[in-house]
C-alpha cells in the first residue's frame, strides 16, 4: 500500500475498480462485524418471508466500510476520510458480483493547507448502481504532511 | 436560556437523547470488520505504522454507529437502546408510521481509538412542511447524531435526512 499525494491526482481521474463476489459470508460477516444483529442480514428465511425480498442483503454500515476500504486502497494509509454521503437505491445480495468505482470530481486546498479530493463513488451490480456515494478525503501534500496530525481548527471535514 | 419547542414538540439545535455507548472500543472488533471487508490498511494491523501516522491504533472511521449497537444479549439487560430515538419519537408525535432514509452523511473528526468510551446525542436540525411524494404524504426531517469520546472531543457526526409518511397500506421500512 503506497501513499498517494495530492499532486498526483487530477480532476476526472478514475479510481481502479474493485470487484468482489458477494456471498452469504460477505453479508453475515459484515453485519456481525458492524454489530448489526437484525435477522434480515443473516437469516435467509426471515429476509424472504418477513421482508419479502430474495435473500439476506448487505447492511448499510458494512457498505460504508467497503467504501472506506476502497478509498484508502487508493490513497494509502495517509489518506484521511473526512466525509461520506451515500444513498442506497437497491439491495446487494449473495451471488452478486459487486463493483466499486470512483471518479475524482474536485481538488482543493483549504485555508489551513489541507489538500482535499472530492470523489464520486458507486457500488454497482451488472452495471446498475445499487448505492451511490460521495466522499471528501484529505491527501498529503508531500512526505512531510500527515493529514492525521490535524486537529481542531486545522481539520475542517 | 429558554428552549423553544416547535409545533411538533421538539426544539431545534438542542442535544437530546444523550446516551453512553454500550461497548468499549476494542481492537478485536476493529480487525473483525477489516477482515469482513478485506481492508489491509496497515493503520489497523501494524502498530508501527499506526504509531507513526495516527499516534497509535485507531478504528475504521465508518465504524462510528457500530459502537452504539448493544450486545445481542447480556445478563440483566433492559430493553435495548433504540437507534435514532428522536426519529421514532417524531414519527409517533406526527402520526407518520412509515419512513425511508433519503440521505445519510457521515463526518469524521478526531479518530476513535481502542479503549475509548463514546457518548452520543441527537439534534433536530429541521422539519419540513407536509409534502406529497410518490411514497405518500409526509414530512422530511434532518437529525444530526453527534459522537464524542471520554474527553468530550467530537469524533464524528451522522446526519440523516428522513422522509416519514403515511399510506393506506404498507409496512414501516425503518
Amino acid at each position: 500500500m503506497t501513499d498517494l499525494y495530492a499532486g498526483q491526482v487530477s480532476v476526472e481521474d478514475r479510481l481502479p475498480e474493485l470487484r468482489h463476489q458477494v456471498t452469504a459470508s460477505t453479508v453475515v460477516l459484515g453485519a456481525l462485524a458492524t454489530r448489526d444483529w437484525r435477522p434480515m442480514h443473516h437469516d435467509r428465511d426471515f429476509a424472504i418471508h418477513h421482508n419479502g425480498i430474495r435473500d439476506i442483503f448487505l447492511n448499510t454500515p458494512s457498505q460504508a466500510a467497503w467504501f472506506e476500504r476502497y478509498l484508502t486502497d487508493w490513497t494509502g494509509p495517509r489518506g484521511r476520510l473526512a466525509r461520506l454521503t451515500f444513498a442506497m437505491k437497491d439491495s446487494v445480495f449473495p451471488g452478486d458480483l459487486m463493483t466499486l468505482s470512483g471518479r475524482v470530481t474536485g481538488l482543493a486546498t483549504d485555508p489551513v493547507g489541507c489538500a482535499w479530493a472530492e470523489v464520486e463513488l458507486a457500488l454497482s451490480v451488472s452495471g446498475a448502481v445499487r448505492t451511490s456515494a460521495s466522499a471528501r478525503i484529505a491527501l498529503p501534500v508531500d512526505r512531510s504532511d500527515n493529514p492525521w496530525a490535524r486537529r481542531g481548527e486545522r481539520w475542517c471535514p | 436560556m429558554t428552549t423553544v419547542l416547535e409545533d411538533h414538540g421538539f426544539p431545534y439545535d438542542v442535544e437530546l437523547f444523550e446516551e453512553d455507548g454500550p461497548v468499549l472500543i476494542e481492537r478485536g472488533q476493529v480487525q473483525t470488520l477489516c477482515a469482513a471487508v478485506e481492508n489491509g490498511n496497515p493503520l489497523f494491523w501494524d502498530d508501527e505504522v499506526a504509531a507513526g501516522l495516527t499516534g497509535g491504533p485507531v478504528a475504521p472511521l465508518t465504524m462510528l454507529s457500530a459502537w452504539f449497537r448493544p450486545h445481542h444479549w447480556e445478563p440483566g439487560a433492559a430493553e435495548p437502546l433504540v437507534p435514532l430515538a428522536l426519529h421514532f419519537a417524531l414519527k409517533e408525535r406526527l402520526g407518520l408510521p412509515e419512513s425511508v432514509v433519503a440521505a445519510n452523511t457521515l463526518t469524521f473528526h478526531d479518530p476513535v481509538r481502542p479503549g475509548d468510551r463514546l457518548r452520543t446525542c441527537q439534534v433536530l436540525k429541521s422539519v419540513s412542511d407536509v409534502k406529497r411524494t410518490q411514497l405518500g404524504q409526509g414530512r422530511f426531517w434532518v437529525i444530526e447524531v453527534r459522537y464524542r469520546n471520554q474527553d468530550d472531543a467530537l469524533v464524528g457526526t451522522d446526519t440523516y435526512t428522513m422522509f416519514s409518511y403515511r399510506t393506506p397500506t404498507g409496512a414501516d421500512h425503518d
